[in-house]
C-alpha cells in the first residue's frame, strides 16, 4: 500500500495525572500521527504546561482551551475543537481511546456530523486516505475501515498503538489559544473532588513485567500473592475485571477492553479465563505465562507457557522459590 | 422520577457470532437477549424510580428485526414500559445514527434522566450515550460507578484514567454506568408473568421524522473494506502441575533475566 502523505493531522492530547505533562497514550498518538502527515497539531485544555511535552512529540502548535477548575473538560475541549476544525480542517484527528478521549470523541462526532471509527488498533495510509484497523474476537480477526463521508476522518485509537518517540530537541509546541464556545447547558456537570490513587512505583502502562490476578485467586487476600510476586520481579500488579467489580482492587489495576492496555516484555495471568475483553489488553505482550486450574480456560490458546494448577498453591512454591535463589 | 434506560438486544452471547465473509457484519445468531451491561443499567434506574417515590421507568431499545426478547427482559425484572424503534432499514446503521435515532426516540419519552451502560459487549464503540447527551444538548456522566438523585441533582463517582472523580449535575443528564456498580436483581415469577402484558410501543424510523437514507449501511459513513484473520499466537507449552511446574515459570523467568 502506497504511503501516501497527509498534510496535516490534528490529535486530542490529555494530562497525565500530574497535569504537567502530556499522558503516555497522548504521546503515542502524536508519534503515530508524525509517521503520516507533514504537520500535527494537537489540541488540548489548559495547555500553557503541556506545550513542552506537546513540542517533544512532534506536535507544532497546541491549541488549547481554557477549563476552569471544577469543570469537566470534555465538553468544552470538543466545542473548541471543533470550531478549530471548521476553521482549518486537517486531514484526520486522532483521539486517544481513553475516559476522557472517548467523550470528547463522541461529543465531536455530533458537531461535526461525522461518525468516529472506534477501537482503532492500527492506521495505514491508502490512495484514498487513511484506512484504520480494528481488533475484533479479542484479536483473532483483524478488520479494515474507513471513512467514506466527507470531512476529516474521527479515529479513537486505543492506546500501545503506536511507540511515543521523544524528539529530542524539539523545542516547545506554539500556543493557540482557543475561545470558549457556548456549551449551551452541556457543561453543567461539576466535578466536587479527585482522588488521584498514590502512583503505584510501577505504573501498569509502562511496566515490563505485569503480573494479573483474577477470580480464580479465590478472595481478596489472596490478591496479596500478586503483589508479593510483582514485587519480586519488578513488575506492576494487574486485575481481571472481575475482581475489580469484586472490589478486591482499584479500577486503576484493570487490563483489559475497559481498563488499561498493556504490552509487556511478560505478563503473568494467575487465575484470570481469558475472555475476549481481557484478552484486547494483553494479548501483544511479548510473553505470556497463565495459571489456571481449568485445562480448558481460554487463556491458555495465547500462553507460551500454560501451567494447569491451583494458583493458591502454585504462587506460594513460585514465591519461594525466587526468593531463595 | 421519570427514568428512561437504554436497552440494547443483541445475539445471545452464549452462541458464538461471526463476521459474514461477503458483507462484513456481524451474523446474528438467532435468539436475542438483553445486552448484561444494560442489567446494570436497568437495575440503576429501578432503584433510582424507586428511591424517587414515584415516576415510571421505560427501556428504549434499537432493533432492525423488531427483536423484543431483550425488553421483555427488563419488563420482568421491573421496568414499566417499553419503546422499541425497529425497521429493516437500521441493519448496519453506525453509532452516530443509532445515537441519532435513539436520541429522537427519547425526545418522546421526555424523561429526567437517561441511563445506559458504558459499552455495549457487542459493539463497544462506547460513544452512544455521550453522541445522544450531544443530540439532547444534555450534559453526561460516563463510567459511573454509583448514581444518586437528591431533590433533582444527580451525584455520581465516576473512573478516570487517573483514578476517580466525584460529580454532581442538575437534571436532566445522561449517566453511562459500568457493570459492577450495583447487583442486578434477578426478575422474580411474578415480575415475569406480568412482563408479558406491560405495553411495548413499536416506532419505525420515518414515525420518528428520521430519513431512511441517513441510518443503516446506506447511511453508514464508515465501511469495512476487509476482515482478516489474524495468524494465532504459535502453541505455547502446557504443564500440568503435580506439585512442580512453578519451576517451568522460573526456567522461564532466567531466561528472560528476571532472576
Ligand atoms: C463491555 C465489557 C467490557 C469488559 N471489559 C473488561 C476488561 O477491561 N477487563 C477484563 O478483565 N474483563 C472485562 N470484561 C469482563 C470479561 O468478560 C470477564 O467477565 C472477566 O475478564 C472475567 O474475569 P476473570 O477471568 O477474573 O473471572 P472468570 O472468568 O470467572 O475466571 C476465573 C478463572 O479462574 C480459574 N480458577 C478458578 N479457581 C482457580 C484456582 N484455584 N487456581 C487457578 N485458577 C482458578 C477458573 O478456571 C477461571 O478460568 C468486560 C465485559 C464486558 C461485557
Ligand atoms: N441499539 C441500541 N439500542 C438501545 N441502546 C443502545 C443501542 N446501542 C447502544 N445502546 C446503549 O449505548 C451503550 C453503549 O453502546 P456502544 O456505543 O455500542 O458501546 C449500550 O451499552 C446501550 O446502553
Amino acid at each position: 500500500m502506497a504511503n501516501v502523505l497527509l498534510s496535516r493531522i490534528l490529535v486530542l492530547l490529555e494530562p497525565s495525572g500530574d497535569e504537567r505533562i502530556i499522558a503516555s497514550s497522548s504521546a503515542e498518538l502524536l508519534s503515530g500521527a508524525r509517521q503520516f502527515a507533514a504537520v500535527v497539531d494537537a489540541c488540548s485544555w489548559n495547555g500553557s504546561a503541556l506545550a513542552a511535552t506537546a513540542g517533544r512529540y512532534g506536535a507544532r502548535r497546541l491549541l488549547s482551551v481554557q477549563v476552569a477548575e471544577g469543570e469537566l473538560p470534555e465538553p468544552v475541549a470538543a466545542r473548541a475543537l471543533a470550531a478549530a476544525i471548521w476553521a482549518d480542517p486537517p486531514d484526520a484527528i486522532l483521539v486517544p481511546h481513553t475516559n476522557r478521549g472517548r467523550d470528547v470523541a463522541a461529543r465531536l462526532s455530533v458537531l461535526l456530523d461525522s461518525p468516529v471509527l472506534t477501537n482503532v488498533v492500527g492506521l495505514e495510509m491508502s490512495d484514498e486516505g487513511p484506512v484504520s484497523l480494528h481488533a475484533v474476537f479479542g484479536g483473532e480477526t483483524v478488520v479494515r475501515a474507513r471513512f467514506t463521508g466527507a470531512g476529516p476522518g474521527l479515529f479513537l485509537v486505543r492506546p500501545k498503538t503506536f511507540a511515543a518517540v521523544d524528539e529530542e530537541g524539539a523545542g516547545k509546541a506554539e500556543l493557540v489559544n482557543l475561545e470558549t464556545g457556548d456549551a449551551t447547558g452541556t457543561d453543567r456537570v461539576r466535578v466536587v473532588s479527585r482522588h488521584v490513587p498514590q502512583a503505584d512505583a510501577i505504573a501498569l502502562d509502562d511496566a515490563a513485567v505485569v503480573v494479573s490476578g483474577g477470580r480464580g485467586l479465590g478472595s481478596a487476600d489472596n490478591y496479596a500473592l500478586v503483589e508479593e510476586l510483582a514485587a519480586l520481579l519488578h513488575a506492576a500488579s494487574g486485575a481481571s475485571r472481575a475482581i475489580v467489580d469484586a472490589g478486591w482492587v482499584s479500577y486503576s489495576h484493570q487490563v483489559g477492553q475497559t481498563g488499561k492496555v498493556v504490552k509487556p516484555d511478560l505478563y503473568i495471568a494467575v487465575g484470570i479465563s481469558g475472555a475476549l475483553q481481557h484478552r484486547v489488553g494483553m494479548k501483544d505482550s511479548k510473553h505470556i505465562v497463565a495459571i489456571n486450574s481449568d485445562p480448558d480456560a481460554p487463556i491458555f490458546s495465547i500462553a507460551d507457557l500454560g501451567i494447569v494448577g491451583d494458583a493458591t498453591k502454585v504462587l506460594p512454591r513460585l514465591i519461594a522459590a525466587i526468593q531463595s535463589r | 422520577m421519570n427514568v428512561a434506560v437504554l436497552v440494547k438486544q443483541i445475539p445471545d452471547p452464549e452462541l458464538l457470532p461471526a463476521l459474514d465473509p461477503d458483507t462484513f457484519r456481524m451474523v446474528r445468531g438467532s435468539g436475542f437477549v438483553i445486552d448484561d451491561a444494560d442489567r446494570y443499567g436497568v437495575e440503576v434506574a429501578l432503584s433510582l424510580r424507586d428511591a424517587s417515590g414515584g415516576g415510571e421507568v421505560t427501556a428504549v431499545s434499537m432493533t432492525p428485526g423488531g427483536e423484543t426478547g431483550g425488553l421483555r427482559a427488563a419488563l420482568a425484572m421491573g421496568v414499566d414500559k417499553a419503546l422499541v424503534v425497529s425497521d429493516t432499514e437500521l441493519a448496519g446503521t453506525d453509532a452516530l445514527s443509532t445515537a441519532k435515532v435513539l436520541a429522537a426516540a427519547l425526545a418522546r419519552v421526555a424523561p429526567d434522566l437517561v441511563i445506559a451502560a458504558t459499552e455495549s459487549t457487542d459493539g463497544y464503540t462506547g460513544t452512544v450515550p455521550v453522541q445522544i447527551a450531544e443530540l439532547l444538548g444534555w450534559p453526561s456522566i460516563s463510567y459511573a460507578t454509583t448514581v444518586a438523585c437528591v431533590d433533582e441533582l444527580v451525584s455520581a463517582t465516576r473512573q478516570t484514567d487517573a483514578g476517580t472523580e466525584d460529580v454532581e449535575c442538575p437534571l436532566p443528564v445522561v449517566v453511562s454506568v459500568t457493570a459492577g456498580i450495583v447487583e442486578p436483581r434477578y426478575p422474580s415469577m411474578r415480575g415475569i408473568m406480568s412482563a408479558k402484558s406491560k405495553p411495548i410501543a413499536t416506532l419505525s424510523v420515518a414515525d420518528l421524522g428520521i430519513d431512511s437514507g441517513a441510518v443503516g449501511a446506506i447511511g453508514a459513513r464508515q465501511a469495512v473494506i476487509s476482515a482478516t484473520v489474524a495468524p494465532p499466537r504459535a502453541g505455547g507449552v502446557i504443564v500440568v502441575d503435580e506439585g512442580d511446574a512453578h519451576e517451568h515459570i522460573i526456567e522461564l523467568l532466567a531466561e528472560l533475566r528476571l532472576i
